[in-house]
């Protein structure tokens, strides 16, 4: 079973609109019925906007714990305040209380506090879904706004869709990536076996492939490269191409900047399925083809 | 004044209307720039600052004494991350799961632990050829945590005396979004009028109305996707305050590191009204 990351480093650069067109390609080749979807970007979850999956299993996502002090025993030392790094016990009118949002969930208030007033609550963070998607089945989750821990909830949707591939002898897994090089994405990257980055030939997102590639590098995974958009700035998308094949990382091909994608998006499809002529759809299913051969390499 | 450029969706242009905003800000006031997105800087690009103030970050984290540790395992039964833990007579910490909250060291009864500082990336400062006043984070690759790199960089110069400050946010809608987002007087939330664009928009208006920090909505790339952005800005009272069409030339320059308003100098009059709109906002 092989497990194919979508990444980017610089958001909006096209990884979900890839993604729910490999999903859509998939489908309709060798490996219909032999693969998984994962939509990894859990705080900006919009796979589920193009793949309409039917909902088949829900679970609260049980994320870090914050601290909340009794009013009733509190001393008002103040304690609390002066060992928080977080800046989250805020004192207002005469009372101490803590700050969920600013609060880290590392207790040291609680082992502080002279009165035992402070104790820690379990805070739900989020949802976890598994899905009937349009063309496999899909794992996805929903980070509520503003919450921590994005990374182990990626861990769980990754886990749980890699167990299902393997109880079922599926080939692979396909998981849509979040932006940037942090914690989200070390969990998305962790246990893949090939990460596509689509990058942008623009100055941001030449500058952002450059730090998601070392990134991946960095955890010993092998990165291939397509372009997105790469007509806006084809001095840009040369630029990539030449980086990529000095240090010996393989391009996988252009897409050209299409508003079909836009469109697709607006009617909930995946571009290959709305619109299989249109410029956009026929290098994404080139580009599959590549990504498809590059994934299965040494596969048996 | 601090605004904030938030979005949700990442690519919608963030960092293309903070950084015009700041340029029109800087006509007027002395300003102070501010790019939180520490995992992809790119204000700097179109900015071009030159950086003459450098300051490594991170966390503080514990450094055991063996000489006078009893392995009594306080540390490891306080830490909630699991980054300290007495395996028979030694005790391991693990620098990558520490938060830095500094309980362990507390509650040593040997106190045996003292604290260093973990680099987790770099803060750079400097100032623009308009003289804004730049900053900026950037995080080592391979770090997992953004979020102490953001709560530096927001203090590095606590008593800044500028008068307009422009806070550029990360994409997406979890921690290093909201510790960015937090002590802000106005969010500038920027999207675009697509499916996608609004399913994040909606997750960090959120944010910011737990927050309790006024907004309003830029629309960029207008002319594309559908109309369901601008219907629930108007059922959510948020106003929108700027639309930006899809134009290819913009998209063209904005590319090759061109600001909007280098691009698009049509849209100036926009931004002064923006600015004057935000600081009235504020000022009320």
């Amino acid at each position: 079973m092989r497990q194919l990351v979508v990444l980017s480093g610089k958001g909006g650069t096209g990884k979900t609109s890839v993604t729910a067109a490999f999903a859509h390609l998939a489908s309709e080749g060798e490996y219909a019925d032999k693969f998984i979807v994962a939509d990894a970007d859990v705080d900006a979850a919009n796979l589920e906007l193009v793949l309409q999956p039917q909902l088949l299993e829900e679970q609260e996502f049980k994320g870090g714990q914050v601290a909340v002090i009794n009013q009733d025993t509190c001393a008002f030392c103040g304690e609390c305040q002066d060992v928080c790094r977080f800046d989250a016990i805020d004192y207002t009118d005469g009372l101490y209380a803590v700050d969920p949002i600013a609060c880290d969930g590392c207790a040291a208030c609680v082992y502080q506090c002279s009165t035992e007033s402070i104790a820690m609550y379990e805070q739900v963070v989020g949802k976890f879904y598994v899905s009937n998607g349009r063309y496999s089945p899909l794992y996805h989750a929903n980070l509520y706004p503003g919450q921590d821990n994005s990374g182990k909830l990626v861990t769980l949707v990754k886990q749980r869709a890699r167990l299902q591939a393997l109880d079922e002898d599926r080939v692979f897994v396909i998981v849509d990536g979040p932006p940037g090089i942090g914690c989200p994405v070390i969990s998305a990257t962790s246990g893949a076996d090939l990460v596509l980055i689509v990058a942008e030939p623009t100055i941001s997102g030449v500058h952002d492939m450059h730090r998601v590639l070392q990134t991946v590098q960095h955890f010993g995974v092998q990165a291939i490269v397509c372009i997105n958009k790469a007509d806006v700035y084809p001095d840009g998308a040369d630029e990539i191409e030449s980086f990529c094949e000095v240090n010996g990382i393989q391009t996988v091909g252009r897409i050209p900047f299409d508003l079909t994608v836009t469109s697709a998006m607006v009617e909930g499809e995946p571009v290959t399925a709305f619109h299989p002529e249109a410029p956009a759809s026929m290098a994404i299913s080139t580009i599959w083809a590549e990504v498809l051969e590059s994934l299965l390499e040494g596969e048996v | 004044m601090q605004i904030v450029t938030a979005s949700g969706k990442g690519g919608t242009g963030k960092t293309t209307v903070a950084t015009s905003l700041a340029l029109i800000a800087a006509e007027q006031d002395s300003v102070r720039f501010l790019d939180c997105d520490v995992e992809a800087p790119n204000a700097g690009l179109f900015l071009e600052p030159v950086l003459d103030a450098r300051k490594e970050v991170g966390i503080l984290i514990p450094q055991v004494d063996e000489e006078t540790c009893t392995y009594c395992g306080k540390c490891a039964e306080v830490c909630q991350f699991h980054a300290i833990a007495v395996v028979g007579k030694k005790t391991l910490v693990f620098p990558e799961l520490c938060h830095g909250c500094g309980s362990c060291t507390l509650v040593c009864p040997e106190n045996a632990i003292t604290e260093h500082l973990n680099v987790m990336g770099v803060l750079e400062g400097g100032s623009t050829p308009e003289q804004i006043d730049f900053a900026q984070g950037v995080m080592n690759v391979g770090e997992p945590m953004a979020v102490p790199i953001i709560r530096e960089l927001k203090k590095w110069i606590p008593d800044s005396s500028s008068e307009i400050e422009i806070w550029d946010a990360p994409p997406g809608a979890s921690c290093p979004v909201v510790e960015t987002i937090r002590g802000a007087d106005f969010a500038l939330l920027v999207t675009e009028p697509t499916p996608f664009g609004l399913h994040d928009l909606k997750q960090v208006a959120e944010i910011v109305k737990e927050l309790d920090i006024p907004a309003g909505v830029v629309i960029n790339r207008d002319g594309i996707g559908d109309s369901a952005v601008e219907a629930y800005c108007e059922d959510s009272a948020l106003p929108i305050l700027i639309r930006i069409p899809m134009e290819r030339r913009i998209a063209e320059a904005i590319a090759s590191g061109k600001l909007l308003l280098e691009a698009a100098p049509e849209y100036r009059p926009d931004f002064e009204a923006m600015l004057k709109t935000i600081v009235a906002e504020v000022s009320a």
